[in-house]
Parts: C-alpha cells; structure tokens; sequence
C-alpha cells in the first residue's frame, strides 16, 4: 500500500528562540532549522513499513517555503521514495495544511497518511486530526504501536491515564508520539541517493486550496520572567524555607 | 453568547479538567452548557449539573460514544455546535483528540491550550515550547477552543443546579472501534491536579530507584512525574513525563530531582508556583528557574528530606 507522510520544517528542537522587539513573532533569521522530531518518528515508520513489507510506496509531502526542499531531501535520504512541496512563502494555519494535504492525498490515494502529533513551533497538535475530518478517514492520534492487519490498523495510543489501542478501517491518519520509534540516521551514499529522487513542487493554488485563516496573531510576547532563585545549603535549610519562607509543605 | 463545553469524565465522575473548563468558558461571559457524551453516563450528568456557573447540562448516552472515539463524537459536537459561540474542551488527550476534527469539520481554525482570555474573541497561548506567549484573535462564527487546564483555578464542583436536558443525535460513522486499554495503576494524587509534585530524571539512575521519590512524595501527598529521559530509559510508564510533550502541570511545589532542565521539561513545569532542584551538577539549566536549589547528591538528599518533611 502507499503511504504519504506530513513533515514539517521547523525551528531546531535546541534552540532557544528570542522574541522580536517589536512583538511581531520569534526571531528565526539565522537560526538552525531542522525536520520536526514528530515528523522524523513518522518518517521512520514509514519506511518501517516498507522493510516489512506492508508499504510498497512512500511518499513525503511538506508545505512551506523553498527551502523546505532541505527536509524533503532528509525524508528521502531516510527512505522515501519521493517528495512533494507544496509551495507557499507565508505560514500557515493548521486548518490551511490540512486542506492543502487533503488535495492531495485525493490526488495520491494513500491507504495511510502518517504525521506528527504537533509540530514544536506552533504547538498546535491539530494538522492530523483536522485532515481525518476532511478526507472523512478514521484517526489514531498519539501512536505508541502501529500494526496493519489486513484492510485495518491498529492503533495502540498513548492517552493521559495509560494506553489505548484503537482499530481503524483503511485509508486512516495515525500521528506519532515519542515512544512510536527511534528514527534512525541517514548514510552518506542515502543522502547522495536522495538528490536524485524526484521532487514535485505545486502551488496552493494549483491544488485549488484556500490559505485563509479564521485566526489572526496580533502579537508575540516572551513569558514572564521568574525572579532568580537562591542555592540552599543543606536539606535542613530547604525544609525550613519550604515551611516558613514559601509555606508550601 | 452561549458557550459549549465538552465535558471530561471518567469512571462515572466529572473529571477536574473540566472544572477548570468551565472557569475558561465563565471568563469568556454568557450562558454556559456542558456536554456529557458516552456510554451510561447519567451519573455523570448529575454531577456535571452541580458544578457552578453551569446553566445546561446536554447528555448524549450512546454505546457509539464510549471511549470518546472522535469519529463518532466529533459529529455530534458539529451538529450542536452551530448553536453556540465558543466550543471549548480541556486540552487533555481526549480533548486534543476530538476538538481539530469539530473544527475542520466546521471549517474554522482551532485555538489550542489558551492560557488566558484577553476578550470573547481574543486568547493567549504558548508557542515554542512556551518560550514566547501568543495572543490569537478569532474571527471564527463558532470559536473552536482548548483549555490550558494549569492556566485557570477550578470552579467549584458543588452549588449550582442546572437542567439536565437528553440529546438524541446518534452518530457511528463505523470507522473505528475501542480495542482496549492498559490504564497505569496509581493511589497518589492525579499528575495535573496534584499541589505537590515530585519528579524524578536521568539522575535517578533506575526505576527501582523511584521507590525514594515514591516514599518522599507519599509523605507530601505529592503526585510523581518525570522527565522524558526517565521514561525512554524505561524507568516509568510514559503517563508520568512532564514536559512539552507530556503533561502540563503548575502545583504549588515542583521537586526536580536528577533533572537537567532542558527546555522541552520546563516546558511542562515552569509555571509552578515554586520550584525547587536537587541536582549534583550545579551548571544544570534546572537551577536557572528553581526558586530553591540544592547541589547534592540525591541518595543522600532525598531520604533525608524524606525524614524531615
């Protein structure tokens, strides 16, 4: 079956981002940017998959500007067999990903759709979710455990009280949590290899998508700074604080 | 306005998150209605009906929506939402789950983990791992919304008396269905809701070594986390990470014990009233927001606060 995977082109996960003075958004020229784990757990057990023998095509797809060709060359590196750029230069919303990724998986048909649970910049865990509803597939979000059996996956997902395995009918999204996998590296002669993958750039317009958003950022602010704390001595001294100075136990 | 809020529950009882909703949804201002949708979930409507400020309590008890599977659920909060200003659910898995697919399926953009209401149209929310604070405005007929629980104290769960009115909207789209789940086993307090919460990282070695955090917070009445190094090392289940990625707590008391501090943990815990580290190296980032820092050795400092609490 074919496979399509979501990546996104984020900000690295070790960076510490600054705030722009002027409250416009967070500061990302000349900062390193880098696939976003989430998607990287995906990617892998995409190609996972394929070494079993389940998916017999991979193909990744990501929205964002020109340079988001960067990460597609990575997913392929790691064992796509070939990319899609949608190319659009403003961010996006969710809501717009999600319509631009429904074009096209009716174009491309996948039998399953993997993403992140949510990306590291916007925070938002929404994409995934926002697709099933419009592609009308069942979702199993937060996956810990992906198994196909026959025209079904299972999922077993991570929740908040433990561990739920869901069974969903095929087409199906499924997004990764941490513990799905431990993604693996690309070899040199793989990332030589991937130049020479294909890779498709469209237009949200050529798919026919709005990029209209109901949301609007009206500023960017860094949080509350916490007042600098002090070193104890001893655990006497702790307890003591603790008790009498922050009344907390 | 009116504001809908899709109740958390489980084991027959209004869970707290939902509390905390419902002080989100009263700062927005208007009517408030609570939506209880499962399996026999009467029991759950009449505590719902208790909690203050509600005005509707909405049951929707349906065999298709146990275990909350968003395919079935999702349809119905679409077809009650077009009556209401504000969808709101707690960001808890379930509400994370099924909130984007009501949104999408409503055509509008979903605001996830606010942690404050500017306006009845205006939020703030976290980004970057809660290295900057956003303020989103929705222009949205229906505004698609999850709660930051950490981010708004509880309303009481007694006092109010609202009308319990059955909803007979049965949605099984037959796409989906519940296998089975492994729930962790814990007497302490609930992560998220806990006042104490004690936490363990790399430092502690391995998870026999737990039992001292488990002995320390038990004299607290603390809840135990930890840090996501932690759970890939396989020394706790996963339910117990802290974290960006994991749960979002804000007690009173954070004891960060063998945690380094990266950015992706304080994520999950900097919002803590205090915060205290007890950490061997004393350049761990952990001391940069701890109110009380301790350099030592967390064999010797633990069962030795252990005695002295």
């Amino acid at each position: 079956m074919k496979v399509l995977v979501a990546v996104k082109r984020v900000v690295d996960y070790n960076v510490k981002v600054r705030v722009k003075a002027d409250n416009s958004g967070v500061d990302l020229a000349n900062v390193k940017m880098s696939m976003n784990p989430f998607c990287e757990i995906a990617v892998e057990e995409a190609v996972r998959l394929k070494e079993k023998g389940v998916a017999s095509e991979i193909v990744v797809v990501s929205i964002g500007p020109t340079a988001t060709q960067e990460q597609l060359r990575t997913a392929l590196a790691l064992g796509a067999d070939r990319a899609i750029l949608v190319e659009a230069a403003d961010e996006l919303n969710s809501l717009a990903v999600a319509k631009a990724l429904k074009a096209v998986v009716d174009k491309e048909q996948p039998q399953l759709v993997i993403l992140g649970k949510q990306a590291i910049d916007s925070d938002n865990n929404q994409t995934g979710q926002m697709l099933a509803a419009l592609t009308g597939f069942a979702q199993g979000t937060f996956a810990s455990k992906v198994e196909v059996a026959g025209d079904k996956v299972n999922v077993t997902r991570e929740i908040d009280g433990g561990l739920q395995t869901v069974a969903l009918s095929l087409p199906a999204i499924v997004t990764t949590d941490l513990r799905l996998n431990e993604p693996r590296y690309a070899s040199l002669p793989n990332i030589m290899k991937a130049k020479k993958k294909p890779l498709e750039t469209i237009t949200p317009d050529a798919l026919g998508v709005s990029i209209a958003s109901t949301n609007k950022t009206l500023k960017v602010e860094a949080p509350a700074a916490r007042s600098a704390g002090i070193k104890v001595k001893s655990v006497a001294e702790l307890v003591e604080k603790l008790k009498n100075e922050a009344k907390v136990i | 306005m009116t504001i809908l809020v899709v109740a958390e529950h489980e084991n027959g009882a209004v869970a707290p998150a939902t509390l905390n909703t419902v002080a989100a949804a009263a700062k927005i201002g208007g009517d408030i209605h609570v939506l209880v949708a499962g399996q026999n979930v009467g029991g759950v409507a009449e505590s719902a009906a208790k909690i203050a400020g509600v005005a509707k309590v909405l049951v929707a008890d349906n065999a298709a929506y146990a275990h909350a599977l968003p395919e079935n659920v999702a349809p119905l909060v679409v077809e009650l939402a077009k009556g209401y200003s504000h969808v709101l659910a707690p960001a808890t898995t379930n509400g994370k789950n099924i909130l984007p697919r009501v949104a999408a399926l409503l055509d509008v953009d979903q605001i996830s983990e606010i942690i404050s209401v500017e306006s009845a149209d205006t939020f703030k929310r976290p980004i970057y791992a809660g290295n900057a604070i956003a303020t989103v405005q929705s222009s949205a007929a229906v505004k698609v919304i999850t709660v930051r629980t950490t981010g708004f104290d509880a309303v009481a769960a007694e006092g109010g008396s609202a009308a319990v009115e059955t909803v007979a909207a049965a949605h099984d789209a037959g796409k989906s269905a519940f296998v089975g789940e492994e729930l962790a086993k814990s007497d302490r307090p609930e992560l998220t809701a806990a006042k104490i919460v004690v936490s363990g990282g790399r430092g502690m070695g391995n998870g026999d070594n737990f039992k001292h955090l488990y002995a320390l917070a038990d004299k607290l009445g603390a809840a135990v986390g930890a840090s996501r190094a932690a759970v890939d090392a396989g020394f706790v289940p996963n339910d117990m990470q802290v974290g960006q990625t994991g749960k979002i707590v804000a007690p009173q008391l954070y004891i960060a014990v063998g945690i380094s501090g990266a950015i992706q943990h304080l994520a999950g815990m900097k919002d803590s009233k205090v915060i205290v580290a007890i950490n061997k190296d004393e350049e761990a980032p952990i001391f940069q927001v701890a109110d009380y820092g301790l350099v030592a050795d967390l064999f010797e400092a633990v069962p030795e606060l252990e005695k002295l609490v």
